[in-house]
């Protein structure tokens, strides 16, 4: 078997403050390969973003700790010096980010920002990165891209420069590319075209992406495989029809009936998830989402582990001790897949 | 940017006249201003007093004062009240000493607040970082005039490694020029080091958490290029801003208590004198001089501000 593109084990961030340690990302594991979309959903705080900034190596600080390992190239990049990740960094993987105005330097005309990425990497003239930069910029479908180099960030609309930003996290065909919310700050029309291009892109440069969003839209449009986490956990994980078809984990169940569907009618009450994700300082112990958990038993104060427990998906893994029949019945609320509201009978 | 121009030139009018006018009016009400006396001297009878009195005009109202008075000072003929001196031309002379004083040091506060403000913001928390605050607190707190009168007395007098006081010109002799100027161009410096270096310092961790600082790095661009390009680059507008004013003020002779003690012929002295002696005319120039100098240097701020930060636009 090849080895993946990326591979992540058992990955732990915490940081120590003064009121305690927060674990942000609690064992996380997963593979990426070349030419896949691995989406990552959960709501703010649930560890998807720290998990992919230390992956680039951005979450590095004095009172931050590591542990588990992130293998690209054969290299690790958790235990990776600074002159080794500022090698791999815009190479090897590459990052976009979620707000494109204020992630582009307003001072600096947007042709030397992409330059800059190529000449940090590629001994080549700067005339010559310049040309790049042009093309790379008539790639991602901004007109005019030989005069539009020496604009300036704040001359664009945010559709363009979130394009600016994905042209030169491309320009020098990353084996790995990181969108971390990319489209949620712009309207939803340009997200369509924004995920399009992302789409096209990788698979023109066979990278694999790794998304990260709350959109489960966004998840079902472009993801292959999808990964769910929360309180710092992965809960579950497997393809798209899989997460979104045979969703096996409470969570997800809820994640799901939080939709609302175009094709049915409109719910009297929009169903969230009742409670509050818990605070990273004190994490519950056992099942981490036993606290809200309207399906929570006994086993749940033992911590399930992340396993394949559909027979026939060794690659569906979840961590939820119900068996697999009581997890198709107990999904189904109100005709669709969703959390179920209150008491349950256990 | 001719419309900008246009309209900073006619505020500065406006401005100059304005600062004339509170300047003089706040002769008029002060209570012991008494001009004719101090002219005619300390032995002088009533009848001397007023006959001076008319002779300088006193007696006339004060818009009338005003006006022969502003006449005076532009067409050049001025006249101080304490030695008799034509006021225009003591600034002419004294100008370049003024110059001499002020523009190395503020070339040397502006390079030594970047450097100490960098290393500072760049070890923060570290050794390096609190030595350089602790001292910048110092630099800023310690009073002028006793900054340059410690440094006169252990370096002039006690160890005699630099002249006493005195000022030598730069044409005469470029090496004196400098020896006899280092202690006072130490004196103004360090006080605006120490402000300088912490607001930059303040600038520049603030600024390490922008977006774009992150983007930055995630390029791949080593610590150096993201600092110097992206961090330092962008922190700097306030600190133009600050010394916009700050050198502007000091061309207009601000630094009096340092040319003061040191003896340097310069704007400054003359503007304390008059202070001193309660000598309208030089205080009126003084005045309308140093608000000319801010006058200019605010608009050039503006104007360096625009060419630095594409998204401002020049407005009047």
């Amino acid at each position: 078997m090849t080895e993946p593109l990326l591979d992540v084990q058992d990955l732990q961030v915490s940081f120590a403050t003064e009121d305690g340690l927060v674990r942000a990302v609690d064992g996380v594991s997963f593979t990426l390969e070349r030419g896949e979309v691995l989406a990552i959903v959960g709501e703010s705080g649930s560890g998807k973003s720290v998990t992919v900034m230390t992956l680039m190596g951005l979450t590095r600080s004095p009172n931050a700790r590591f542990a588990g390992s992130a293998r690209l190239h054969g290299g690790d990049l958790i235990t990776a010096s600074e002159q080794e990740l500022e090698r791999v960094r815009g190479r090897e993987i590459a990052m976009i980010f979620q707000d494109p105005i204020s992630s582009l330097n307003p001072v600096q005309r947007i042709g030397n920002q992409i330059a800059e990425q190529i000449l940090a990497h590629e001994k080549v003239s700067k005339a010559e990165a310049l040309d790049r930069a042009a093309d790379l910029m008539g790639r991602v479908g901004i007109p005019r891209a030989q005069d539009r180099l020496r604009a300036y960030p704040h001359e664009f609309s945010g559709g363009m420069r979130q394009r600016v930003m994905i042209a030169m996290a491309l320009s020098l065909s990353p084996g790995v590319l990181i969108a971390d919310e990319p489209t949620t700050a712009l309207d939803v029309t340009i997200q369509a075209q924004i995920l399009k291009e992302i789409r096209q892109l990788s698979l023109e440069s066979d990278s694999g992406v790794i998304f990260v969003t709350h959109d489960l839209g966004v998840v079902a449009d472009i993801a292959d495989r999808v990964l769910v986490m929360y309180a710092g956990q992965l809960v579950e994980q497997g393809t798209l029809d899989e997460i979104f078809y045979d969703p096996q984990h409470p969570y997800t169940w809820g994640l799901m009936g939080s939709v609302t569907r175009v094709d049915r009618d409109p719910p009297k009450r929009l169903p969230a998830i009742p409670g509050q994700p818990p605070s990273l300082l004190r994490v519950p112990a056992g099942c981490h989402f036993g606290p809200r958990c309207p399906h929570a038993f006994d086993r749940c104060h033992e911590v399930p582990p992340l396993e394949p427990r559909v027979p026939g998906s060794p690659d569906h893994l979840d961590r939820c001790w119900l068996d697999l029949a009581d997890k198709r019945t107990r999904r189904e609320v109100g005709g669709r897949i969703g959390l179920a509201q209150g008491d349950v009978i256990k | 940017m001719a419309r900008f121009v246009v309209r900073r030139m006619a505020s500065a009018i406006l401005l100059l006249f304005a600062v004339s006018i509170v300047v003089f009016g706040i002769f008029e009400v002060i209570p012991s201003y008494n001009p004719a006396r101090a002219i005619a001297g300390r032995n002088a009878t009533p009848t001397t007093v007023a006959e001076v009195s008319h002779k300088f005009g006193f007696d006339k109202p004060v818009y009338v004062q005003y006006g022969k008075t502003m006449e005076l000072i532009f067409t050049g003929q001025v006249i101080d009240y304490n030695d008799n001196l034509n006021v225009d031309s003591q600034f002419a002379q004294r100008f370049p000493v003024t110059v001499s004083l002020v523009v190395p040091a503020a070339l040397l506060w502006l390079v030594a607040s970047i450097v100490l403000g960098s290393i500072s913001a760049v070890r923060v928390g570290g050794f390096a970082d609190r030595g350089i605050m602790v001292a910048a607190i110092l630099g800023v707190s310690i009073p002028v005039f006793l900054l340059a009168a410690v440094l006169l007395y252990l370096f002039a007098f006690k160890l005699p490694w630099f002249p006493n006081t005195g000022y030598v010109p730069l044409p005469d002799n470029p090496a004196q020029w400098a020896y006899h100027l280092f202690l006072p161009w130490i004196s103004i410096a360090i006080l605006s080091i120490g402000f300088y270096s912490r607001v930059l310092r303040s600038n520049l961790l603030d600024m390490v958490n922008e977006d774009f600082v992150r983007t930055a790095r995630a390029k791949g661009l080593t610590q150096r290029q993201v600092f110097r390009r992206h961090v330092l680059r962008n922190s700097m507008m306030p600190i133009v801003t600050m010394f916009g004013l700050d050198f502007a003020v000091l061309l207009g002779g601000a630094a009096l208590v340092t040319e003061t003690v040191f003896n340097l012929p310069g704007i400054g002295q003359y503007e304390a004198q008059a202070i001193g002696n309660l000598d309208v005319p030089p205080i009126l120039v003084g005045a309308m001089f140093t608000a000319f100098f801010v006058v200019l240097f605010s608009a050039l701020n503006d104007i360096v501000y625009a060419l630095l930060d594409p998204r401002v636009r020049l407005t009047g």
